[in-house]
Protein backbone atom coordinates (compact mmCIF):
# COMPACT_ATOMS: atom_id res chain seq x y z
CA UNK A 1 0.00 0.00 0.00
CA UNK A 2 2.95 2.07 0.65
CA UNK A 3 4.10 1.87 -2.66
CA UNK A 4 0.64 3.27 -3.76
CA UNK A 5 1.07 5.95 -1.30
CA UNK A 6 4.82 6.58 -3.19
CA UNK A 7 3.01 6.74 -6.40
CA UNK A 8 0.80 8.60 -5.63
CA UNK A 9 3.18 11.22 -4.30
CA UNK A 10 5.41 11.04 -7.64
CA UNK A 11 2.26 12.18 -9.71
CA UNK A 12 1.34 14.68 -7.66
CA UNK A 13 4.61 16.57 -6.47
CA UNK A 14 7.71 14.75 -6.40
CA UNK A 15 7.45 14.14 -10.23
CA UNK A 16 4.53 16.41 -11.37
CA UNK A 17 3.95 16.34 -14.78
CA UNK A 18 3.89 20.33 -15.46
CA UNK A 19 5.78 21.09 -12.83
CA UNK A 20 8.94 18.77 -12.72
CA UNK A 21 9.11 16.79 -15.78
CA UNK A 22 7.41 19.97 -17.61
CA UNK A 23 5.56 18.06 -19.98
CA UNK A 24 2.08 19.35 -21.88
CA UNK A 25 2.98 23.47 -21.14
CA UNK A 26 1.11 23.70 -24.87
CA UNK A 27 -2.55 23.36 -23.49
CA UNK A 28 -1.62 23.89 -19.59
CA UNK A 29 -0.16 27.73 -20.75
CA UNK A 30 -3.30 27.84 -23.27
CA UNK A 31 -6.49 27.07 -21.80
CA UNK A 32 -5.53 27.95 -17.94
CA UNK A 33 -7.30 31.32 -18.14
CA UNK A 34 -9.62 30.52 -15.70
CA UNK A 35 -10.29 28.23 -13.33
CA UNK A 36 -13.40 26.28 -14.53
CA UNK A 37 -11.51 26.23 -17.96
CA UNK A 38 -8.31 24.95 -16.30
CA UNK A 39 -9.86 22.08 -14.51
CA UNK A 40 -12.66 21.12 -17.66
CA UNK A 41 -9.00 20.23 -19.20
CA UNK A 42 -7.22 18.58 -16.60
CA UNK A 43 -10.30 16.39 -16.03
CA UNK A 44 -10.19 15.55 -19.59
CA UNK A 45 -6.52 14.99 -19.47
CA UNK A 46 -6.91 12.82 -16.53
CA UNK A 47 -9.52 10.83 -18.08
CA UNK A 48 -7.53 10.21 -21.28
CA UNK A 49 -4.15 9.19 -19.00
CA UNK A 50 -5.96 6.80 -16.82
CA UNK A 51 -7.41 5.34 -19.67
CA UNK A 52 -4.21 5.16 -21.90
CA UNK A 53 -2.04 3.50 -18.52
CA UNK A 54 -4.77 0.79 -18.01
CA UNK A 55 -4.88 0.06 -21.77
CA UNK A 56 -0.90 0.09 -22.71
CA UNK A 57 -0.51 -1.51 -18.96
CA UNK A 58 -2.90 -4.79 -20.09
CA UNK A 59 -1.56 -5.19 -23.29
CA UNK A 60 2.07 -4.66 -22.49
CA UNK A 61 2.51 -8.75 -23.47
CA UNK A 62 1.37 -8.18 -26.50
CA UNK A 63 3.18 -5.32 -27.92
CA UNK A 64 6.38 -6.00 -29.72
CA UNK A 65 9.04 -3.40 -28.32
CA UNK A 66 9.66 -2.42 -32.37
CA UNK A 67 6.42 -1.06 -32.90
CA UNK A 68 5.39 0.17 -28.87
CA UNK A 69 5.35 3.59 -29.80
CA UNK A 70 3.15 4.07 -33.00
CA UNK A 71 0.91 2.04 -31.07
CA UNK A 72 1.00 3.83 -27.68
CA UNK A 73 -0.03 6.84 -30.47
CA UNK A 74 -2.86 4.96 -31.67
CA UNK A 75 -4.59 4.08 -28.46
CA UNK A 76 -3.62 7.38 -27.05
CA UNK A 77 -5.48 8.96 -30.40
CA UNK A 78 -8.59 6.99 -30.65
CA UNK A 79 -8.78 7.64 -26.47
CA UNK A 80 -8.93 11.11 -26.84
CA UNK A 81 -11.01 11.17 -30.44
CA UNK A 82 -13.54 9.36 -27.66
CA UNK A 83 -13.46 11.74 -24.95
CA UNK A 84 -13.83 14.84 -27.63
CA UNK A 85 -16.94 13.23 -28.81
CA UNK A 86 -17.93 12.49 -25.57
CA UNK A 87 -17.79 15.95 -24.41
CA UNK A 88 -19.33 17.22 -27.69
CA UNK A 89 -22.25 14.88 -26.92
CA UNK A 90 -22.37 15.56 -23.22
CA UNK A 91 -20.64 19.15 -22.62
CA UNK A 92 -21.15 21.29 -24.91
CA UNK A 93 -20.58 24.48 -23.51
CA UNK A 94 -17.32 23.36 -22.24
CA UNK A 95 -16.25 21.47 -25.75
CA UNK A 96 -17.17 24.94 -27.39
CA UNK A 97 -14.70 27.15 -24.86
CA UNK A 98 -11.99 24.07 -25.09
CA UNK A 99 -12.12 24.03 -28.39
CA UNK A 100 -9.28 22.78 -30.35
CA UNK A 101 -7.44 22.12 -27.28
CA UNK A 102 -9.41 18.98 -26.68
CA UNK A 103 -8.22 17.09 -29.59
CA UNK A 104 -4.53 18.48 -29.12
CA UNK A 105 -5.08 16.68 -25.90
CA UNK A 106 -3.10 14.15 -28.07
CA UNK A 107 0.09 16.28 -28.68
CA UNK A 108 0.72 15.54 -24.47
CA UNK A 109 3.46 14.63 -23.45
CA UNK A 110 2.79 13.52 -20.18
CA UNK A 111 0.76 11.04 -21.59
CA UNK A 112 2.80 9.21 -23.99
CA UNK A 113 5.92 9.52 -21.42
CA UNK A 114 3.68 7.91 -18.78
CA UNK A 115 3.07 5.58 -21.22
CA UNK A 116 6.50 4.34 -22.04
CA UNK A 117 8.05 4.80 -18.78
CA UNK A 118 5.60 3.26 -16.41
CA UNK A 119 2.39 1.91 -17.61
CA UNK A 120 4.60 -0.87 -20.35
CA UNK A 121 6.46 -1.73 -17.94
CA UNK A 122 3.78 -2.00 -15.15
CA UNK A 123 1.09 -4.47 -14.10
CA UNK A 124 -2.74 -2.46 -14.11
CA UNK A 125 -3.52 -1.16 -10.68
CA UNK A 126 0.08 0.93 -10.36
CA UNK A 127 -0.31 2.10 -13.81
CA UNK A 128 -4.13 2.68 -13.06
CA UNK A 129 -2.76 4.56 -9.78
CA UNK A 130 -0.25 6.40 -12.09
CA UNK A 131 -2.05 7.36 -14.39
CA UNK A 132 -4.65 8.76 -12.07
CA UNK A 133 -1.72 10.97 -9.91
CA UNK A 134 -0.61 12.06 -12.82
CA UNK A 135 -3.52 13.52 -13.99
CA UNK A 136 -4.50 14.91 -10.54
CA UNK A 137 -1.37 16.35 -10.43
CA UNK A 138 -1.51 18.06 -13.85
CA UNK A 139 -5.24 19.54 -13.02
CA UNK A 140 -4.29 20.94 -9.71
CA UNK A 141 -1.27 22.81 -11.29
CA UNK A 142 -3.84 23.66 -14.23
CA UNK A 143 -6.52 25.00 -11.51
CA UNK A 144 -4.00 26.86 -9.71
CA UNK A 145 -2.53 28.66 -12.71
CA UNK A 146 -6.17 29.17 -13.63
CA UNK A 147 -7.55 30.85 -10.62
CA UNK A 148 -3.80 32.66 -10.40
CA UNK A 149 -4.73 34.00 -14.00
CA UNK A 150 -8.21 34.58 -13.64
CA UNK A 151 -7.97 36.80 -10.34
CA UNK A 152 -5.61 38.79 -11.66
CA UNK A 153 -7.11 38.96 -15.30
CA UNK A 154 -10.75 39.14 -14.42
CA UNK A 155 -11.04 39.34 -10.75
CA UNK A 156 -13.27 36.85 -10.87
CA UNK A 157 -13.00 33.30 -9.79
CA UNK A 158 -15.39 30.40 -11.10
CA UNK A 159 -16.58 32.09 -14.04
CA UNK A 160 -18.38 29.22 -16.72
CA UNK A 161 -19.33 27.02 -13.76
CA UNK A 162 -21.91 26.09 -15.88
CA UNK A 163 -20.11 24.61 -18.17
CA UNK A 164 -18.95 22.05 -16.17
CA UNK A 165 -21.36 21.26 -13.80
CA UNK A 166 -24.31 22.35 -15.58
CA UNK A 167 -27.32 25.14 -15.35
CA UNK A 168 -27.61 24.98 -11.23
CA UNK A 169 -24.17 26.40 -11.28
CA UNK A 170 -24.36 29.09 -13.07
CA UNK A 171 -24.17 31.85 -10.36
CA UNK A 172 -21.03 30.28 -8.62
CA UNK A 173 -18.83 33.21 -10.05
CA UNK A 174 -17.24 34.79 -7.23
CA UNK A 175 -16.67 38.84 -7.86
CA UNK A 176 -13.51 39.51 -6.13
CA UNK A 177 -13.39 43.08 -7.52
CA UNK A 178 -14.08 44.94 -10.33
CA UNK A 179 -12.25 46.25 -12.90
CA UNK A 180 -12.39 48.72 -16.02
CA UNK A 181 -10.21 47.11 -18.00
CA UNK A 182 -8.89 43.39 -17.50
CA UNK A 183 -5.03 43.05 -16.55
CA UNK A 184 -4.60 41.50 -20.23
CA UNK A 185 -0.65 40.07 -19.02
CA UNK A 186 -2.44 37.58 -16.82
CA UNK A 187 -4.74 36.30 -19.58
CA UNK A 188 -2.14 36.16 -22.62
CA UNK A 189 -0.15 33.30 -22.39
CA UNK A 190 3.56 35.28 -21.83
CA UNK A 191 1.81 36.08 -18.37
CA UNK A 192 0.54 32.57 -18.10
CA UNK A 193 4.82 31.60 -18.55
CA UNK A 194 5.79 34.22 -15.98
CA UNK A 195 3.30 33.13 -13.49
CA UNK A 196 4.04 29.67 -14.52
CA UNK A 197 7.28 29.83 -13.61
CA UNK A 198 6.68 31.94 -10.15
CA UNK A 199 4.46 28.84 -9.37
CA UNK A 200 7.49 26.51 -9.97
CA UNK A 201 9.85 29.00 -8.30
CA UNK A 202 7.52 28.78 -4.85
CA UNK A 203 7.64 24.89 -5.54
CA UNK A 204 11.18 24.59 -5.30
CA UNK A 205 11.40 26.83 -2.60
CA UNK A 206 9.04 24.42 -0.47
CA UNK A 207 11.28 21.57 -1.58
CA UNK A 208 14.59 23.20 -0.44
CA UNK A 209 13.33 24.52 3.23
CA UNK A 210 11.66 21.01 3.46
CA UNK A 211 15.01 19.40 2.79
CA UNK A 212 16.70 22.10 5.45
CA UNK A 213 14.43 21.69 8.08
CA UNK A 214 15.28 17.32 7.95
CA UNK A 215 18.57 17.91 7.74
CA UNK A 216 18.18 19.82 10.74
CA UNK A 217 16.46 17.66 12.45
CA UNK A 218 18.93 14.84 11.73
CA UNK A 219 21.70 13.86 14.94
CA UNK A 220 24.79 15.23 13.31
CA UNK A 221 26.59 12.33 12.20
CA UNK A 222 29.72 10.87 14.43
CA UNK A 223 32.99 10.96 12.32
CA UNK A 224 35.48 7.89 13.09
CA UNK A 225 38.89 9.43 13.24
CA UNK A 226 40.48 6.55 11.63
CA UNK A 227 44.39 5.66 13.09
CA UNK A 228 46.85 5.00 10.40
CA UNK A 229 50.11 5.85 12.06
CA UNK A 230 51.56 5.69 15.36
CA UNK A 231 49.61 3.72 18.71
CA UNK A 232 46.86 4.70 20.01
CA UNK A 233 47.42 6.54 23.69
CA UNK B 1 6.85 -16.09 -39.26
CA UNK B 2 9.42 -13.30 -40.25
CA UNK B 3 9.18 -10.39 -37.07
CA UNK B 4 8.26 -7.68 -39.92
CA UNK B 5 5.44 -9.53 -41.31
CA UNK B 6 4.40 -10.17 -37.53
CA UNK B 7 4.86 -6.61 -36.46
CA UNK B 8 2.89 -5.59 -39.38
CA UNK B 9 -0.21 -7.96 -38.96
CA UNK B 10 -0.28 -6.85 -35.19
CA UNK B 11 -0.47 -3.20 -35.85
CA UNK B 12 -3.01 -3.77 -38.34
CA UNK B 13 -4.90 -5.53 -35.74
CA UNK B 14 -4.12 -2.72 -33.45
CA UNK B 15 -5.56 -0.04 -35.74
CA UNK B 16 -8.60 -1.99 -36.83
CA UNK B 17 -9.45 -2.28 -33.07
CA UNK B 18 -9.03 1.40 -32.26
CA UNK B 19 -10.88 2.34 -35.69
CA UNK B 20 -13.53 0.06 -34.43
CA UNK B 21 -13.64 1.65 -31.00
CA UNK B 22 -13.93 5.50 -32.56
CA UNK B 23 -16.24 4.49 -34.83
CA UNK B 24 -18.77 3.17 -32.05
CA UNK B 25 -18.07 6.09 -30.39
CA UNK B 26 -19.16 8.07 -33.03
CA UNK B 27 -22.42 6.13 -33.86
CA UNK B 28 -23.87 6.13 -30.24
CA UNK B 29 -22.85 10.03 -30.03
CA UNK B 30 -23.69 11.02 -33.39
CA UNK B 31 -27.95 11.94 -32.32
CA UNK B 32 -26.87 13.62 -29.05
CA UNK B 33 -24.16 15.77 -30.92
CA UNK B 34 -26.68 16.71 -33.56
CA UNK B 35 -28.95 17.43 -31.39
CA UNK B 36 -26.37 19.87 -28.96
CA UNK B 37 -25.68 21.61 -32.32
CA UNK B 38 -29.10 22.12 -33.33
CA UNK B 39 -29.58 24.04 -30.53
CA UNK B 40 -26.84 26.33 -30.64
CA UNK B 41 -27.94 26.61 -33.98
CA UNK B 42 -31.53 28.25 -32.39
CA UNK B 43 -29.66 30.31 -29.50
CA UNK B 44 -27.61 31.83 -32.10
CA UNK B 45 -30.74 32.78 -34.16
CA UNK B 46 -31.81 35.20 -31.02
CA UNK B 47 -28.75 36.64 -30.60
CA UNK B 48 -28.72 38.14 -34.59
CA UNK B 49 -32.43 39.42 -34.49
CA UNK B 50 -32.96 41.60 -31.09
CA UNK B 51 -36.41 40.10 -29.22
CA UNK B 52 -37.54 43.91 -30.02
CA UNK B 53 -37.96 42.96 -34.12
CA UNK B 54 -40.31 39.89 -33.57
CA UNK B 55 -42.97 38.78 -31.73
CA UNK B 56 -43.27 35.26 -33.65
CA UNK B 57 -41.06 32.26 -32.61
CA UNK B 58 -37.60 32.47 -34.94
CA UNK B 59 -37.32 28.64 -35.16
CA UNK B 60 -40.49 27.81 -36.52
CA UNK B 61 -40.51 30.21 -39.34
CA UNK B 62 -37.68 28.52 -41.15
CA UNK B 63 -37.92 28.78 -45.32
CA UNK B 64 -35.21 27.21 -47.31
CA UNK B 65 -33.59 29.93 -49.49
CA UNK B 66 -30.75 28.62 -52.70
CA UNK B 67 -28.34 30.97 -54.70
CA UNK B 68 -25.78 29.95 -57.07
CA UNK B 69 -23.38 32.81 -55.65
CA UNK B 70 -24.20 34.97 -52.93
CA UNK B 71 -25.15 32.50 -50.07
CA UNK B 72 -21.44 30.74 -50.71
CA UNK B 73 -22.70 27.40 -51.71
CA UNK B 74 -25.16 26.27 -54.13
CA UNK B 75 -27.34 23.80 -52.06
CA UNK B 76 -30.09 24.99 -50.21
CA UNK B 77 -29.86 26.94 -46.99
CA UNK B 78 -32.24 27.96 -43.89
CA UNK B 79 -33.23 31.03 -43.42
CA UNK B 80 -35.71 32.36 -40.36
CA UNK B 81 -38.19 35.06 -40.46
CA UNK B 82 -38.91 37.17 -37.89
CA UNK B 83 -42.39 39.09 -38.08
CA UNK B 84 -44.19 41.99 -35.62
CA UNK B 85 -48.04 41.65 -35.53
CA UNK B 86 -47.82 38.41 -38.71
CA UNK B 87 -45.95 41.32 -40.83
CA UNK B 88 -42.56 40.70 -41.79
CA UNK B 89 -39.98 42.52 -39.67
CA UNK B 90 -36.55 40.81 -40.18
CA UNK B 91 -34.98 37.39 -41.87
CA UNK B 92 -31.35 35.97 -40.39
CA UNK B 93 -29.75 33.95 -43.15
CA UNK B 94 -27.42 31.08 -42.42
CA UNK B 95 -24.43 31.89 -44.91
CA UNK B 96 -21.19 30.25 -45.79
CA UNK B 97 -18.07 32.21 -46.04
CA UNK B 98 -16.73 29.56 -48.54
CA UNK B 99 -12.91 31.24 -48.56
CA UNK B 100 -11.89 31.03 -44.60
CA UNK B 101 -7.77 30.49 -44.13
CA UNK B 102 -8.84 26.90 -43.71
CA UNK B 103 -11.71 26.42 -45.30
CA UNK B 104 -15.86 27.41 -45.21
CA UNK B 105 -16.95 29.31 -42.19
CA UNK B 106 -20.68 28.99 -41.38
CA UNK B 107 -22.67 31.83 -40.30
CA UNK B 108 -26.10 33.54 -39.48
CA UNK B 109 -26.61 36.99 -40.43
CA UNK B 110 -29.73 38.57 -39.33
CA UNK B 111 -31.43 41.53 -41.73
CA UNK B 112 -34.01 43.92 -41.06
CA UNK B 113 -36.67 45.32 -43.76
CA UNK B 114 -34.56 47.89 -44.95
CA UNK B 115 -31.80 45.84 -45.63
CA UNK B 116 -29.75 46.96 -42.48
CA UNK B 117 -27.87 44.02 -40.57
CA UNK B 118 -29.07 43.47 -36.82
CA UNK B 119 -26.12 41.08 -36.14
CA UNK B 120 -23.77 38.29 -37.50
CA UNK B 121 -22.70 35.15 -35.34
CA UNK B 122 -20.41 32.43 -36.87
CA UNK B 123 -21.62 29.08 -36.08
CA UNK B 124 -18.96 26.81 -37.26
CA UNK B 125 -15.37 27.38 -37.88
CA UNK B 126 -11.69 26.04 -38.19
CA UNK B 127 -9.97 29.27 -38.39
CA UNK B 128 -6.65 29.60 -36.24
CA UNK B 129 -6.62 29.73 -32.55
CA UNK B 130 -5.74 32.91 -31.43
CA UNK B 131 -5.54 34.48 -34.77
CA UNK B 132 -8.39 34.13 -36.58
CA UNK B 133 -11.14 32.54 -34.43
CA UNK B 134 -11.49 36.66 -32.96
CA UNK B 135 -14.42 36.15 -35.68
CA UNK B 136 -16.50 34.17 -32.56
CA UNK B 137 -18.55 36.64 -30.46
CA UNK B 138 -16.76 35.16 -27.16
CA UNK B 139 -13.61 35.52 -28.25
CA UNK B 140 -14.19 38.87 -29.41
CA UNK B 141 -16.53 41.98 -30.36
CA UNK B 142 -15.37 42.37 -33.79
CA UNK B 143 -18.52 40.72 -34.97
CA UNK B 144 -20.72 43.36 -33.58
CA UNK B 145 -19.54 45.85 -36.29
CA UNK B 146 -21.70 45.00 -39.00
CA UNK B 147 -24.94 46.03 -36.64
CA UNK B 148 -26.77 48.51 -38.29
CA UNK B 149 -24.17 48.64 -41.60
CA UNK B 150 -26.09 48.89 -45.35
CA UNK B 151 -24.67 47.91 -48.40
CA UNK B 152 -25.55 50.34 -50.99
CA UNK B 153 -24.32 48.42 -54.30
CA UNK B 154 -22.65 45.02 -55.15
CA UNK B 155 -19.28 47.01 -55.57
CA UNK B 156 -19.56 49.32 -52.26
CA UNK B 157 -16.12 50.05 -51.57
CA UNK B 158 -16.86 50.25 -47.97
CA UNK B 159 -17.18 46.49 -47.69
CA UNK B 160 -13.84 45.41 -47.03
CA UNK B 161 -11.05 45.30 -44.20
CA UNK B 162 -8.93 48.58 -43.42
CA UNK B 163 -6.46 46.98 -45.61
CA UNK B 164 -8.08 46.81 -48.51
CA UNK B 165 -9.59 50.58 -48.40
CA UNK B 166 -13.12 49.44 -46.39
CA UNK B 167 -14.01 50.05 -42.83
CA UNK B 168 -13.88 46.83 -41.45
CA UNK B 169 -10.70 45.60 -38.70
CA UNK B 170 -8.63 43.09 -39.88
CA UNK B 171 -6.92 40.91 -36.75
CA UNK B 172 -3.01 41.32 -36.51
CA UNK B 173 -1.73 38.40 -38.15
CA UNK B 174 -5.48 36.96 -39.63
CA UNK B 175 -6.49 39.27 -43.02
CA UNK B 176 -7.53 36.28 -44.69
CA UNK B 177 -10.66 35.41 -42.18
CA UNK B 178 -11.92 38.78 -41.39
CA UNK B 179 -11.75 39.21 -45.46
CA UNK B 180 -13.76 36.17 -45.74
CA UNK B 181 -16.43 37.17 -43.24
CA UNK B 182 -17.38 40.16 -44.28
CA UNK B 183 -17.40 39.42 -47.98
CA UNK B 184 -19.88 36.42 -46.67
CA UNK B 185 -21.99 39.11 -45.11
CA UNK B 186 -21.89 41.90 -47.75
CA UNK B 187 -23.25 38.97 -50.28
CA UNK B 188 -25.57 38.00 -47.90
CA UNK B 189 -27.61 41.18 -47.61
CA UNK B 190 -27.07 41.82 -51.45
CA UNK B 191 -28.85 38.62 -51.73
CA UNK B 192 -31.47 39.84 -49.43
CA UNK B 193 -32.16 42.81 -51.31
CA UNK B 194 -32.53 40.87 -54.87
CA UNK B 195 -34.97 38.59 -53.26
CA UNK B 196 -36.53 40.91 -50.59
CA UNK B 197 -40.31 39.92 -51.65
CA UNK B 198 -40.00 36.52 -52.83
CA UNK B 199 -38.78 35.42 -49.17
CA UNK B 200 -41.34 37.41 -47.16
CA UNK B 201 -44.05 35.20 -49.44
CA UNK B 202 -42.10 32.09 -49.09
CA UNK B 203 -44.01 29.47 -47.00
CA UNK B 204 -42.53 27.74 -43.82
CA UNK B 205 -41.10 24.58 -44.57
CA UNK B 206 -37.51 23.30 -43.76
CA UNK B 207 -38.09 19.50 -44.25
CA UNK B 208 -36.33 17.44 -41.64
CA UNK B 209 -35.52 20.91 -39.68
CA UNK B 210 -39.04 21.33 -38.26
CA UNK B 211 -38.91 20.35 -34.69
CA UNK B 212 -39.88 17.37 -33.45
Amino acid sequence: MSDLKELSWQGLWKNNPALVQLLGLCPLLAVSGTVINGLGLGLATTLVLLGSNISVSLLRAFIPNEIRIPVFVMIIASLVTSVQLLMNAFAYELYLALGIFIPLIVTNCAIIGRAEAYASKNSVLPSAIDGLMMGVGFTLVLVALGALREVLGQGTLLEGAEQLFGPVAADWTIQLYQLDHNFLVALLPPGAFLLMGLIIAIKNIIDEQAKARKLRHQPKPVIERARVSGKAQ
Amino acid sequence: MNPVAKNGILLCGFASVCTGLVTLTFIKTKPTIEAAELKNRYATLSQVIPDELHDNSLVTSCIQVQDDHLLGSQEPHQAYVATLNNKPSAIAIETIAPNGYSGQIDLIVGIKLDGAVTGVRIVNHKETPGLGDKIEKRKSDWVDAFIGTQVRDPKDPVWAVKKDGGRFDQFTGATITPRAVVTAVKNTVLFYQANQSALFAQAYGCGETNDE
